[in-house]
């Protein structure tokens, strides 16, 4: 009961930020606060009733003054939104070059997977002075990934993938918490961020993990039996995924949709929502057949397929650089057609 | 304010609402507003009683960083429980049920509300409402917390949501119709020559209350009648493995509850309004801001929920646009406070207990609004959402607030309801008491929300300790300060000296009946024909 700590230590190129902001609030806070308080003691020392029979002279109200003191705060105000709405956006907006991490919350721990493999539980090592983007999904109910040394906060929402980035600046750790109550041992699902330096995270990353989070994805694959009709290189009675991650498909409906992290899982959960023209209706669904974890790793698969416009088999056997995967999405001019048999065989497992 | 009336009724007649009848049934069939109103000031201070116990065990649990004193799950339920009974069942209905139902004809010169029949259906729709939600608690609890989000409310919990949430639903039907009543009744019976403009500010904050009562309340009774349909039928509406959307609940939810929390904080401003204006002796200024922003507040109030959503999936346009407006309504409650300040320059200030604790109030109320401010920036709420910055902020409202008001309130009409006196120096030490409590116990928190605590934990990390041992602390001074006031009332009722029947020598109509008034309340309809608040006329002249 020896530690009284009353700010929170800043780690990442967002806490400083948030900080400036929380101050310019309460430098306007703390002066409508000292002012009215000082208001509030002069009148009540200066007015205080002396003669009971002595009835003040009514003052009815000044529009100049009402005016004054609606508009002034009004402008102080503004300037918070503009200032929040812009931070806001930055939180939000992960850089095209942020390196992916995948988080699953589940009732009541925090599962990290490192593309390269890397699995940690209620544990999330980074490297510092790199732009970091968390994938999140959630195998339950609502959680919240909270780093508050680091200002930043998401909700993981079931059915749904959310993101969220950060740049750590200070190796270190810090705390991480689940922010949205979720049940029973909510106050258990905390853990560690530690921020290394980039020597001693690469350090970290090779020690460990056999195998990476696509080639896991490509044996769920063949498991799932998904192997069995999208064959990455016949077309079919299913479209085959070479390249598809990242590209614009087009609909039976005759939409154009962009081939995302949301549209991958809604096509293996929930077939019949979009299907892409050419092809009939035939997929059943995987709800409730595949867990987020499973569902991640065929992300991580397909990604890795799909980013490459022409097939490089021995690159994906050798298992993919870290960092390739999901770092950005293939160019989408680029990519193939992907009713396009393509040419090479599977990569060899 | 002038009323055509025999002045010597009160001597005349002794007999009043309290004595008129005897009898149990008396009371539980009456139709009489004052009466109506005393059953509700009975049952909210019984909710009371059972949501601060729940806060008690609450802030013991916090007293060591370890979870020590419950299990988790006991804990869980306890601040789900402390949740629903102080919203739903204290503070929604305290100030319009309880002041509102005894005053509100009074002031307006009437005889009864509009409907006298309904007001007791209310009063029993409530009682339904929450002998259900008390079943749920005894029967073990339900521990969603009171924002009941889905999916957790809808699959995982196994707790008693479903009735708890049919006792919610049916208490909000009680709240609809006092909300209809009071509106109908400030439509039609106000008396001969109390235009609007004329209206006393507790009226008009009491009015655009109602409003969101009756607009509000029916969209959280179709949020739980489609998680009723969920988890009946199995039909995919708030459930993503069945095809719904969890933050649609949010949406739902949000779009009655953040209203709600100016469904408590309205009626508020209208007792402050009122003992700001008595206890200085002085007219308000800026009338018509003031009332203007209770009917600004009500109609602004509708498009700001989705700013308790900006961590979740609501796009990011759609969060700037419930940032911005969340900005605007700002000004309104800024304008009363200033109001009430300007108010009290050259006046003549008395210091008796029902303005200890409206000043008080304005203190508290200052930091539990301009803290909204850090909530309503999104790059800084993207931090303190869902921690105790959250927890605290809204503990400035609604304890510091709401609860100040509804004290003070009763404070100053307790007099008339009673017909007796309580102690004034007992009055004030309360009103300390729970002024230095409330501060200890809540401003700490602040910092630990900054400090990243989140909210809802039952245990929590070392470092936090200090703060949480000085919120506990100053919450043990909050439980004697509110303590007090229960005794020596409750003291008063049974031995209090009379109360004359204007004992402040306050303006408006219902000081102008004895205390405690009659059944009928006025031998005639009076007929108005001064403003409210014209202090400066001689009191010889008014009754």
């Amino acid at each position: 009961m020896n530690e009284l700590p009353l700010f929170p230590p800043q780690a990442s190129t967002m806490s400083a930020e948030v900080d400036n902001l929380f101050f310019y609030i309460t430098a306007v806070a703390a002066f409508f606060t000292v002012a009215i308080y000082i208001c509030l003691g002069v009148f009540a020392v200066l007015y205080r009733r002396r003669d009971p029979r002595f009835v003040p002279r009514p003052i009815l109200g000044s529009t100049i003054l009402e005016t004054t003191w609606s508009v002034v705060p009004l402008g102080l105000a503004m300037v918070m939104f503009g200032w929040g709405a812009k931070l806001y956006y930055d939180q939000y907006t992960p850089p095209e070059n942020a390196h992916e991490i995948f988080v699953i919350g589940k009732q009541w721990m925090w599962k990290t997977q490192h593309p390269s493999g890397q699995r940690e539980i209620n544990e999330l090592h980074v490297p510092v002075g790199r732009p970091i983007k968390l994938t999140m999904a959630t195998q339950d109910v609502i959680h919240s990934f909270y780093i508050p040394a680091f200002r930043i906060k998401r909700d993981v929402i079931p059915g749904t993938y959310t993101s969220m980035w950060f740049t750590a600046t200070k190796p270190g750790r810090y705390r991480l918490f689940c922010a949205e109550y979720c049940g029973t041992s909510h106050s258990g699902m905390i853990g560690w961020v530690t921020v290394m330096e980039p020597g001693d995270f690469e350090n970290w990353l090779s020690g460990g993990a056999s195998e990476s989070m696509a080639q896991s994805g490509e044996k769920l694959f063949s498991q799932y039996g998904c192997a069995s009709c999208h064959s990455n290189d016949q077309p079919g009675r299913c479209p085959p995924f070479r390249g598809v991650y990242g590209s614009t498909q087009q609909l039976t409906d005759g939409r154009r949709i962009l081939a995302d992290d949301a549209y991958i899982r809604e096509s293996i959960l929930n077939p019949q929502a979009k299907i892409v023209a050419g092809y009939q209706p035939i997929m059943p669904t995987y709800q409730g057949q595949i867990s987020e974890e499973d569902l991640l790793r065929l992300l991580a698969y397909i990604k890795s397929i799909g980013q490459r416009p022409q097939p490089a088999s021995e690159g994906i056997a050798e298992g993919p650089a870290r960092g390739t995967m999901g770092a950005t999405p293939a160019p989408r001019e680029a990519t193939t057609n992907p009713q396009a048999p393509t040419k090479t065989g599977r990569p060899p497992r | 304010m002038r009323i055509a009336s025999q002045p010597t009724y009160a001597e005349k007649v002794p007999i009043n609402y309290l004595n008129a009848e005897h009898g149990l049934k008396s009371w539980l069939l009456t139709v009489d507003h004052k009466r109506i109103a005393i059953l509700y000031l009975l049952s909210v201070t019984a909710f009371f009683l059972v949501g601060g116990l729940f806060a008690l065990l609450i802030r013991l649990e916090l007293l060591t960083p370890q979870g020590d004193l419950v299990r988790s799950d006991v804990y869980n339920r306890l601040f789900t429980m402390h949740g629903i009974v102080m919203i739903f069942f204290f503070l929604i209905p305290s100030i319009p049920a309880v002041l509102g139902n005894f005053i509100i004809p009074i002031m307006l010169g009437a005889r009864d509300l509009a409907f006298p029949k309904l007001n007791l259906l209310s009063w029993y729709l409530y009682m339904i409402g929450g002998i259900l939600t008390l079943y749920a608690v005894l029967a073990g609890g339900v521990g969603t917390g009171w924002t009941f989000y889905t999916p957790y409310s809808t699959v995982y919990s196994n707790s008693h949501v479903m009735v708890t949430a049919i006792g919610v639903f049916i208490t909000g039907f009680s709240s609809i119709l006092t909300g209809l009543n009071f509106i109908v009744t400030t439509h039609t019976m106000r008396a001969p020559g109390l235009t609007w403009s004329r209206m006393p500010l507790f009226m008009w904050s009491l009015y655009a209350t109602s409003l969101i009562q009756v607009l509000g309340t029916p969209v959280l009774a179709i949020a739980i009648l489609l998680v009723g349909i969920e988890r009946l039928w199995g039909v995919g509406i708030f459930n993503p493995a069945l095809g719904g959307d969890p933050v649609l609940f949010q949406h739902l939810f949000w779009f009655y509850s953040h209203p709600a929390v100016y469904i408590m904080v309205l009626p508020a401003f209208g007792v402050i309004s009122e003992l700001i204006q008595n206890f200085s002796k002085k007219r308000i200024f800026g009338y018509k801001f003031v009332a203007g922003a209770s009917v600004a507040i009500a109609v602004y109030g509708f498009l700001v929920w989705g700013h308790h959503m900006f961590t979740t999936t609501q796009s990011v346009y759609a969060g700037m646009i419930f940032s911005f407006l969340s900005f605007f309504i700002a000004i309104p409650s800024a304008i009363k406070v200033f109001n009430w300040t300007a108010t009290l320059y050259q006046g003549s200030i008395s210091y008796q207990t029902p303005m200890l604790y409206a000043i008080g109030f304005i203190g508290l109320f200052v930091i539990g609004g301009l803290t909204g401010l850090y909530l309503a920036t999104m790059g800084v709420d993207i931090h303190v959402h869902d921690t105790y910055f959250v927890v605290a902020h809204f503990h400035f409202i609604m304890v510091g607030g709401s609860v100040l008001a509804y004290l003070g309130g009763i404070h100053y009409w307790w007099p008339k309801i009673s017909g007796k006196m309580y102690p004034d120096g007992w009055g004030r030490f309360s009103a300390l008491v729970v002024f230095v409590g409330f501060n200890l116990t809540f401003l700490p928190q602040f910092i630990l929300g900054y400090l990243g605590m989140p909210r809802r934990y039952h245990a929590y990390p070392e470092e936090f300790w200090v703060l949480n041992v000085f919120s506990t602390a100053g919450a043990s001074i909050l439980g004697v300060g509110y303590f007090l006031p229960l005794v020596y009332l409750i003291w008063s009722w049974f031995y209090g000296p009379e109360a004359p029947a204007n004992p402040w020598q306050a303006r408006g109509l219902e000081w102008q009946v004895p205390s405690p008034p009659p059944t009928t309340n006025f031998p005639a309809p009076p007929l108005v024909t001064q403003e409210t608040y014209e202090y400066s006329l001689e009191e010889a002249e008014v009754v």
